[in-house]
């Protein structure tokens, strides 16, 4: 693997595979009674959010500790940064402190590939502005493949503000990574104007597209697009691209539905959708403590196994 | 002081000497000498007419810190210029006669090139109220171009009294092209890459649509209309267009879009954060081949300096600009000369003839010949460099071609016979 995690595009497919088999094992963790591993001791992360994202950052702060790594948590807010303090320096500061890693949230896109270039640590993207969120791709692939099992021909159908969304960017390159067909659907709007070179197929009607769907994932939409001409009311996208009761029922009967959070309930997922037992939403989030731990230790773990010698669990 | 440049070759043409008196090209041809004049061995050497730019950001006053008029115009030497234009875009603003002529002096005092002052179309560059272009025309800066340059003129009815009231001194109105709703919160070429990347597209159209407007405006009232930094293929369409009508439409490009494109931003390093953006292959060939057929009048460097901090950020975060005084020529010799698309008369016409004629230059821009000005850049196109700014004359740093390899080296430039640059060094 590279030393960084900055998009889903760094991972091979067998890194990519070697990822969720590795969160597979340390998900083992999670029912222990002791959910700690040695692991990581010794080593400092950090987590660096520009941007208020509680689940994000809870999630990987629950990943590192649970690999016994010292964490520190940075939030713009409150910080030097808010006194007007550059990303560049915040970076020499984290260097000047020893951070093996940097996990970084930020609103402007790119600004992991600029830290890249300050630290000697390893960047951990967890979501750069309207660009990717490869660790969310990464637990969605592990959601999928826990229900459908292998993603090698799934079909996942993508739905919403695929313009602005990092979420829709990591996971259509990291499901062509690994093999699944990927629909991408919204109004025109909401869509780059130029797609040539995404691996995907895109389609402005969800209807047609609900039956041949293994997975479908609905996107969150942001209160500022609904300001912004992108559709003409709330009500007007719900209907032609939200999915409904109706709608669900037109999926096939073994097909799942997945939310990044935060829902907008009744808007992009109806309540009863989001509650049913086709949801992967709850478990996402389980899964996104895993998946965070087995990229932390592959950045920055030794040679070692993860959850000690092979065979000798317990 | 006489000067006598010996074994140049005058637009590319076979070797001659020049003889340099009292500020004129004072003799040309073969075995010149003068008495105790100072020899200038140009053997090899391509000689231009000085190259002029109308398009320079000075910084001066209000941003020292990025560049003076001392400094930007130590680079333009550098470059080989010896006439540039110096934006309005400063703090205060140039939209008075007193800030113009405060920059027109600054750039006497120097020395190092003339500096003709744009000034601003309206008040604060703010696009609201016209500036008073009447009074700027007639102060000692005599200026003749005026745009609000880092904004456009949006405004329609503004951008069509400007375009008329400047008639009245012959002015000319140089538009940043640039539909502000299509470009909020832009920050590159809407495309394939700023859909990989998740930076907001700026599309091409919202320089296509102004350009059109202000096109068909000029021709409605008569007037002089220039275009600023032309970026993409349909602007070239559309001006090549409204040429073939007749209509007085001039433009620019910058010696960055005729060698960059947007894939450069794929690292999301902000040193090719620029407006407008650097846009794609296909629009780079474009602009290309309209400065070959004359569409496109002239390459402008619009020299963009920026202090470190403004650059070493976030993408979103930084300024836009580069510099682009000091490897002008390299950069055209690269990407039009080394091509075959342009010969060095063509290199002249482009960088000193016509960009001469659209800001009312008198002493600037002539034919090497006995009677012009003493205005001359020597040129030496055989040698190869790695680009470090280190060695730069501007204050800023922020070039785009960093460790990138270019022909060609500036070797010697002659403001009206005095030597402002020789062998590549300031004098």
């Amino acid at each position: 693997m590279k030393r960084h995690l900055i998009s889903a595009a760094d991972l091979t497919r067998d890194d990519a595979l070697l990822v969720l088999d590795t969160a597979e094992e340390l998900a083992q963790v999670a029912d222990r009674s002791i959910k700690k591993l040695p692991t990581l001791r010794g080593r400092t992360v950090v987590n660096l959010f520009f941007e208020d994202s509680t689940r994000t950052r809870i999630s990987f702060e629950a990943a590192a500790k649970r690999l016994s790594a010292d964490v520190i948590n940075f939030s713009a807010k409150g910080s030097s940064v808010s006194k007007g303090e550059s990303l560049k320096d915040t970076a020499l500061t984290l260097e000047a402190m020893g951070a093996d890693g940097v996990v970084i949230r930020h609103n402007a896109s790119g600004a992991p590939h600029r830290l890249a270039g300050w630290v000697r640590g390893s960047v951990v993207n967890a979501g750069d502005g309207t660009h990717e969120h490869p660790t969310q791709a990464l637990l969605d692939a592990f959601t999928m493949r826990r229900r459908l099992g292998d993603l090698s021909g799934r079909k996942v159908t993508i739905v919403g503000d695929v313009l602005h969304s990092r979420v829709a960017r990591s996971n259509v390159l990291l499901l062509a990574t690994l093999g699944a067909e990927v629909t991408v659907v919204a109004p025109p709007t909401l869509l780059p104007v130029a797609m040539g070179d995404w691996p995907c197929e895109v389609s402005y009607d969800l209807d047609a597209v609900l039956p041949k769907s293994d997975a479908i994932m609905m996107l969150r939409v942001q209160q500022e697009r609904m300001n912004a001409a992108y559709f003409p009311t709330v009500r007007e996208y719900s209907r032609r691209y939200g999915l409904d009761a109706p709608r669900m029922a037109q999926l096939p009967e073994h097909a799942i539905v997945m939310h990044p959070g935060p829902m907008n309930r009744g808007v992009e997922i109806a309540a009863e959708v989001a509650d049913s037992p086709r949801s992967t939403i709850v478990e996402q989030v389980a899964n996104g403590v895993s998946v965070r731990m087995a990229v932390l230790y592959l950045l920055l773990g030794g040679s070692e196994s993860a959850i000690g010698t092979p065979g000798a669990g317990e | 002081m006489n000067i006598v440049i010996k074994g140049a070759r005058i637009l590319g043409g076979d070797a001659t000497d020049l003889l340099l008196r009292d500020g004129m090209v004072a003799e040309v041809g073969a075995g010149l000498s003068a008495p105790g004049a100072e020899v200038v061995d140009a053997a090899g050497l391509i000689a231009l007419p000085g190259l002029v730019d109308l398009h320079t950001h000075l910084r001066e006053p209000g941003r020292e810190d990025a560049e003076t008029v001392e400094s930007g115009t130590r680079a333009a030497a550098r470059g080989g210029y010896t006439a540039v234009h110096a934006m309005a875009n400063t703090e205060p603003v140039a939209d008075t006669a007193g800030v113009v002529e405060q920059v027109w002096r600054l750039g006497r005092e120097a020395g190092h090139c003339d500096v003709h002052p744009v000034g601003a179309v309206t008040r604060g560059i703010e696009g609201r109220q016209l500036a008073e272009l009447g009074a700027m025309a007639d102060s000692a800066a005599r200026v003749r171009v005026f745009s609000d340059d880092g904004h456009c003129v949006s405004d329609a009815v503004i951008m069509r009294r400007a375009l008329e009231y400047v008639k009245a001194f012959d002015g000319v109105v140089a538009q940043h092209a640039q539909e502000p709703r299509l470009t909020e919160g832009a920050q590159m070429n809407e495309g394939v890459m700023s859909a990989r990347l998740g930076l907001r597209g700026w599309p091409a159209v919202a320089e296509e649509a102004i350009i059109a407007r202000d096109c068909l405006l000029a021709a409605h009232v008569g007037s002089r209309l220039h275009v600023c930094h032309v970026s993409t293929a349909g602007s070239v369409e559309i001006i090549r267009w409204a040429k073939s009508k007749g209509w007085q439409v001039t433009a620019e490009v910058t010696p960055h879009h005729l060698l960059l494109d947007d894939r450069r931003a794929e690292g999301y390093d902000p040193i090719y954060k620029v407006n407008p953006p650097l846009r794609t292959a296909e629009d780079v060939a474009a602009l290309r081949a309209g400065l070959a057929d004359g569409t496109i009048d002239c390459v402008a460097t619009d020299h963009a300096p920026h202090p470190v901090e403004a650059k070493e950020t976030e993408w979103a975060q930084a300024a836009m600009g580069m510099i682009g005084l000091e490897t002008a020529l390299p950069v055209v010799q690269e990407a039009m000369v080394d091509t075959g698309l342009l010969d060095w008369a063509g290199v002249a016409d482009r960088m000193a003839v016509r960009p001469a004629r659209i800001g009312r230059l008198t002493g600037q821009g002539l034919p090497l010949a006995v009677g012009s000005p003493a205005n001359v850049t020597l040129y030496d196109p055989s040698v190869r460099f790695s680009v470090d700014p280190a060695g730069f004359a501007s204050k800023s740093r922020n070039t785009p071609y960093v460790g990138l390899e270019l022909p060609g080296r500036v070797v010697a430039t002659f403001l009206r016979g005095r030597t402002t640059v020789l062998d590549g060094k300031l004098v």
